[in-house]
């Protein structure tokens, strides 16, 4: 794994990144660290609850609507196709990063275009879901749904939902923001002139962050 | 930026951003999404008392596309081996945090039910689902 490097390379000399990565890249690195604790924090949070409580609602019945489909039990099928959006946005973001790699400016611009899509459609599916669960009577406050035992359930469900989906929807859109931002500055030749992509790297480094991040919550909530 | 210049361009060996590892990286995400799904979906569902056997199933099959997506896409497994290990380390620090709050919420739960027998019981009153579904109610109490 580690690159061979000749013996008089001496790293943490000074003149040259120890870790041979630009500064930029170390930095969003840290922060995605950064945000990766917050949202262990109020993953691990719901974990404590819903492991310290005696039952909890079934997702298999909670989450099994889907659009246009009206009174259909389609458990967790609406999910998957947010999940498959998602991985398949994070694929085009780093063919993105490797048509930056070979200056492809076309290239650059075509994935990025289809990683926005990809975004955008998460963002709409996770609005209609949103929308869909707060007609059933469920938000902040307010949970309509029995525990899988039949019992009743407490608001920890809905509240730990809506904020987790809900800051990790917060993640997507502005990740989606600094994507159309790249797509401009890729436009604009700017990057071009500079003669690398790197800050296509950087963005690409936030949106699987946030995919990962989508990977990890659809997992707690949908599937255990 | 003059930042792109004080890196060291070791040659590359293998092209680093090849497609092909990139969509082979994809199909092992989408086999695995789709074997989670599967067993959530379909088998899980039929033996709810091996529901701990399957959480811990979940998680093993998560953890593995959170290093594939980290590994490839975030291209973390081609960098320097110190730039990995400030981030593995902190990662595998955290797993132990996971643990550590779940067990305990799992304890905190046992002894409430072992010295608070109203709360034991009161968590087992069932609900009718008819009555249920046509009042919905909106109070919002927490436990």
């Amino acid at each position: 794994m580690a690159t061979a490097v000749p013996v008089e390379q001496k790293w943490w000399s000074g003149g040259r990144s120890p870790f041979n990565i630009e500064y930029g890249k170390l930095m969003m690195w840290y922060f995605l660290m950064s945000d990766t604790f917050t949202f262990g924090a109020f993953l691990i949070s719901y974990g404590t609850i819903r492991f310290s409580s005696n039952d909890w609602p079934d997702p298999n019945t909670v989450f099994s609507s889907f659009p246009f489909m009206g009174d259909t039990h389609l458990p967790l099928v609406f999910v998957s196709l947010m999940t498959f959006i998602l991985i398949m946005s994070s694929v085009t973001m780093v063919l993105a990063v490797s048509a930056g790699h070979n200056n492809d400016k076309a290239g650059v611009m075509k994935w990025m275009v289809w990683t926005i899509i990809g975004g955008l459609a998460f963002l709409s599916c996770q609005a209609w879901e949103w929308t869909h669960l707060y007609r059933e009577g469920a938000w902040w406050g307010s949970n309509p749904f029995l525990n899988f035992g039949g019992t009743k359930a407490s608001t920890n469900f809905t509240n730990f939902f809506f904020t987790i989906t809900g800051f990790h929807g917060f993640h997507v859109f502005s990740g989606v923001i600094i994507n159309i931002i790249m797509l401009i500055m890729t436009y604009l030749g700017v990057f071009d002139r500079r003669g690398h992509y790197n800050m296509i790297e950087k963005a690409g480094l936030y949106w699987h962050f946030v995919d990962l991040v989508w990977v990890f919550v659809f997992t707690c909530f949908y599937l255990f | 930026m003059e930042n792109a210049q004080v890196l060291v361009h070791h040659g590359h060996a293998e092209p680093s951003f090849s497609t092909k590892t990139i969509w082979r990286t994809f199909w092992i995400l989408l086999i695995i999404t789709c074997t989670e799904l599967t067993i959530g979906m379909f088998i899980a569902p039929h033996f709810h008392n091996l529901k701990i056997m399957f959480n811990i199933l979940y998680i093993f099959l998560t953890l593995i596309k959170a290093f594939y997506i980290i590994a490839e896409f975030m291209h973390l497994r081609h960098e320097l081996k110190n730039l990995l290990m400030t981030i593995i380390v902190p990662l595998f620090l955290f797993l132990w945090f996971i643990g550590a709050f779940l067990w305990d919420g799992n304890s905190y739960k046992n002894l409430r039910n072992n010295y608070d027998p109203y709360k034991k019981e009161q968590s087992q009153i069932k609900i009718d689902q008819h009555e249920h579904k046509t009042g919905v109610k909106k109070s919002g109490e927490l436990e």
